[in-house]
């Protein structure tokens, strides 16, 4: 099991833009990457949705792939109700779905065959993680045909089943979701509903819920009445844990949550990065503006979040309610670079700027952090943020860009260039599969810290190509 | 983060695990910051009785017994409201069989009047090896059974289970609907979680999902003697010493002597550790999260160069160490929160090595030998000496494992109180010593 090594330690090195340490030389022990956290999957995982139509499935799966790209964990969902549109092309009525119609039958059947296909594909080809698999699978047959699927391809399998037969939640989803399906394009809403509820009976007769006696080995989540309670049964391993303390954090009341940095600070007008100044006079009033609007967007018990420093809780304060201080929203620290700005940063470090042009998202500043670090440090504000109703989080230019990454769904290559400008409220309300986005710019000038990556990102370029994008400064 | 106080209610049939769970949950939630207390209703029952005859005293038709009972419960619950109500307590959790639902419903009115929320943990299980394992690990050293041979101790305390049998009625999933529960099933291979109503709820369903109970130990040691070590100097990312690099090697003959089952390795981000875990010739994760506490401004100083540039701030530190946080640097308070994660997959794990750091290690260690904020940045965790953590009965053993190998003492015993400290002679390292300061004798202060 374990090499033997000779005496001579190996030497080890630092990677230029992790900064981790590794060995010298490459030697054939499985060495995982280094990174803020370390790699829970070994073997790749099926989230297996059941459920009847109009449960959430959809909602639930969308939700829960964002969170696990968010964290790391690459994953994709596999809609078999897609599948079946694009082989159908053109969806006629319910008939489609009656349980005698063998017809349909085997086209629904081939669907899901070719949606296992591409999941096979995704692990083996894309080094994907976690699969999603979208589909009522409300029979024990076409479960066990999972089963079947993922043991002979060593792959772990987690169901996730919603039960709900709250008249006025069903109905409610088929209106924010369903409506506006490909289904019914081009039906007016009355026969919609109609058509839909039929649907689901076509399913009711031969739903099978998940057994407790019967599948007592099978690892599940069973959700009811939308969260009001779970059965929770065999959870395998760290991943699986982590998407049942997901599941069992989030909620669908109608909420929306604000995102602003704190008012321009008087580094953000020298050009400085980081460090931890006050408000400058603009960036007091954009406080006072700040509360002016919050004010009148007439909230019910907003929540106001700010992080451990300076220019965050200055603005906070100025709108005269209780805010909460996390240590976890403070901006990125940007290490040996605190308080330069991006000239002096080109004249004293030019390769790390390079560097971090080349890989903004995982470039760690010595000493500092990245974006990478960033997003693990915000996972317990993203889950405090998916219980509570409605708040304002008062953050940073980093920290901002991964909170807005996560609920717009945005990959780690755009995410360090989302644009999060200073004196501006985005108000995001969730709605349907995703989340409504309003952006309010206060009327109150401020400096533009947001930096485009420039076009030459080698170690070699000149001075003149890296600063190319660096916006104005006193 | 709570706003009203929460009495978490155990619930269950004797020899479930219910006194397990208590001190567990109340060890892990006065570890991360929340005033936790738990009453042991049966400890209530030892006081007033003083001699334990024998099962007869639980009889259901022993109404001497049941009335003895009742006032010990209502003894409990008024030293509940005393801890919530006017010792700011956050969570009480209030360890008793709760298997009637007249004793829940007396339970919930008596929050309801005080404004303290509830929420019920019953654990369920009919595994009769599971149970007598209980019993044997637990129960047989109990002061009821002190003077008891081991059978009939547990002839006893099954006909004692017996006597609750009969009126159990566990929580139900029509008639408790409204009620905030995890029932728990087999010891952990099934939960029903019902009303989940906040945050610290959440994070406790969440705590008690990842626990279990398989055997297994913790191995936690520093990384080798470093370089900057040597110098007196903490924190930075320096390498190995010679010494280190010998503590490394012996480290690995250590690994491979004690024979452990399928061991996972943790280090942190700094050269140091990982250094050492290179030497053990075995696969190891990364943990940014392990890393050194973040002295910021003082990073890479002698506390002597502490003393002279910050003498303030180093005044301050002696004053409260654990809530102290370096200018630009982290304190113990933010070490523990960003450690959270790691207690929490040392719990989902099994045989873990941990090569982390001083003040990292104070942490862990803390929170397995349940230690106060106070104690905890005082634990010695000495170079070149490994810990070796295996849980039994209510608590942790700890054995702890030298390799024989030098390494200067990096342990900075609490000073005594002044608002000043005083000068730190030239000559003598501080650190080398620790006999600069007096000694303050620690009683051990109980939360």
């Amino acid at each position: 099991m374990a090499l033997i090594m000779n005496n001579e330690q190996k030497k080890l090195t630092q990677t230029p833009l992790l900064k981790i340490w590794v060995p010298w030389m490459g030697c054939n022990l499985n060495r995982r990457r280094g990174s803020s956290v370390p790699q829970f999957c070994n073997s790749p995982t099926m989230i297996v949705m059941v459920g009847l139509p109009a449960r959430g499935k959809t909602y639930i799966s969308k939700k829960l792939t964002r969170y696990l790209n968010w964290i790391g964990v690459p994953t994709k969902v596999f809609n078999v109700g897609q599948y079946r549109r694009e082989a159908v092309k053109t969806y006629k009525n319910f008939e489609f779905f009656k349980p005698d119609n063998e017809e349909a039958m085997r086209i629904r059947k081939a669907c899901a065959s070719a949606a296992l296909k591409d999941v096979s594909a995704y692990f083996t080809k894309e080094h994907g993680q976690v699969a999603v698999f979208d589909a009522t699978n409300t029979t024990r047959e076409r479960r066990a045909i999972i089963i079947s699927f993922a043991k002979e391809r060593g792959y772990k399998v987690f169901f996730v089943e919603s039960i709900c037969e709250d008249p006025e939640i069903i109905a409610e989803n088929i209106k924010q979701v369903k409506f506006g399906s490909p289904d019914y394009v081009d039906r007016d809403i009355d026969e919609a509903m109609e058509d839909f509820i039929q649907r689901i009976e076509c399913y009711r007769a031969n739903y099978m819920s998940i057994d407790d006696e019967k599948d007592r080995k099978l690892s599940y989540i069973k959700i009811f009445d939308v969260g009001s309670r779970y059965l929770v049964n065999r959870v395998q391993d760290h991943i699986q844990s982590r998407i049942v303390y997901y599941l069992m954090n989030i909620h669908v009341t109608p909420r929306s949550i604000y995102l602003s940095r704190h008012g321009e600070s008087e580094l953000n007008l020298s050009g400085r990065i980081g460090g931890d100044a006050g408000l400058s006079s603009r960036g007091q009033k954009y406080a006072n503006a700040l509360a002016t609007f919050m004010r009148g967007q007439t909230i019910k018990d907003l929540k106001v979040w700010t992080s451990h420093m300076k220019r965050t809780i200055q603005t906070a304060e100025a709108l005269g309610v209780q805010y909460e201080q996390w240590k976890a929203l403070n901006e990125i620290d940007a290490g040996v670079c605190e308080e330069m700005t991006y000239e002096e940063i080109q004249e004293n470090f030019p390769e790390e700027f390079a560097l971090r042009d080349q890989d903004k998202y995982r470039y760690r500043y010595p000493k500092g952090e990245s974006y990478e670090d960033l997003v693990h440090r915000l996972e317990p504000v993203i889950m405090e943020l998916e219980r509570q109703e409605n708040v304002l989080v008062i953050c940073h230019q980093a920290v901002m860009r991964c909170l807005l990454a996560y609920f717009l769904d945005k990959p780690a290559d755009e995410l360090p260039y989302l644009r999060c400008p200073l004196h501006t409220v985005l108000k995001l309300t969730p709605v349907a599969y995703g989340c409504k986005v309003e952006s309010f710019f206060l009327n109150i000038e401020a400096v533009n810290t947001h930096r485009e990556r420039p076009v030459n990102v080698n170690i070699n370029r000149n001075p003149e190509e890296a600063l190319h994008t660096v916006p104005d400064h006193i | 983060m709570t706003n009203c106080p929460t009495l978490i209610v155990l619930v269950g049939l004797p020899a479930r695990g219910k006194t397990y769970i208590s001190k567990k949950l109340t060890r892990y939630l006065n570890w991360i910051g929340v005033p936790t207390k738990e009453f042991n209703v049966g400890q209530y029952r030892r006081e007033c009785l003083k001699i334990y005859k024998s099962f007869e005293f639980f009889r259901p038709d022993n109404e001497e017994g049941l009335k003895i009972r009742r006032q010990c419960a209502m003894a409990a619950l008024n030293d509940v409201r005393q801890y919530l109500s006017v010792e700011g307590g956050q969570v009480a959790v209030f360890d008793a069989t709760n298997t009637t639902r007249e004793r829940r419903g007396t339970i919930v009115k008596f929050a309801e009047q005080n404004g303290f929320k509830v929420f019920f943990v019953e654990s369920v299980c009919e595994d009769p090896d599971v149970i007598a394992q209980n019993i044997v690990q637990v129960k047989l050293g109990s002061p009821d059974y002190i003077h008891t041979n081991t059978e009939e101790a547990i002839e006893d305390f099954m006909k004692r289970i017996k006597c609750y049998e009969s009126s159990y009625q566990p929580l139900d999933e029509v008639l408790d609907r409204d009620l905030s529960y995890i029932k728990i099933m087999d010891v952990g291979r099934r939960y029903l979680v019902n009303r989940v109503l906040d945050h610290i709820q959440s994070r406790i369903v969440y705590y008690l999902m990842n626990i279990h109970i398989t055997p297994r130990s913790i191995y936690l040691c520093r990384h080798g003697e470093s370089d900057l070590n040597i110098k007196g100097r903490i924190g930075g990312d320096s390498g190995l010493s010679a010494r280190g690099k010998e503590f490394a090697s012996r480290l690995r003959k250590f690994i491979q002597d004690q024979n452990i089952k399928d061991l996972k390795v943790w280090t942190s981000q700094m050269k140091r550790t990982i250094q050492t875990a290179e030497c053990l010739g075995v696969p190891y994760e990364q943990w940014k999260s392990l890393n050194e506490i973040d002295a910021g401004v003082c990073e890479e100083m002698m506390y002597e160069e502490i003393q002279e540039h910050y003498p303030l701030e180093f005044a301050l530190r002696d004053q409260d160490k654990y809530r102290y946080r370096y200018p630009k640097g982290e304190s113990y308070e933010d070490l523990v929160q960003r450690l959270e994660p790691v207690i929490m997959e040392l719990e989902r794990q099994e045989n873990v090595l941990v090569i982390c750091h001083q003040a990292v290690m104070r942490c862990l260690l803390a929170y397995f030998l349940d230690k106060t904020a106070d104690e905890l940045p005082y634990l010695k965790c000495s170079l070149h000496s490994v810990l070796k953590l295996t849980p039994m009965a209510y608590g942790c053993k700890v054995e702890s494992v030298c390799l024989g190998v030098e390494a200067v003492n990096t342990h900075r015993n609490r000073p005594e109180v002044g608002l000043i400290s005083p000068p730190v002679s030239k000559t003598n390292r501080l650190c080398d010593f620790g006999l600069i300061y007096v000694d303050v004798s620690q009683k051990k202060k109980k939360s």
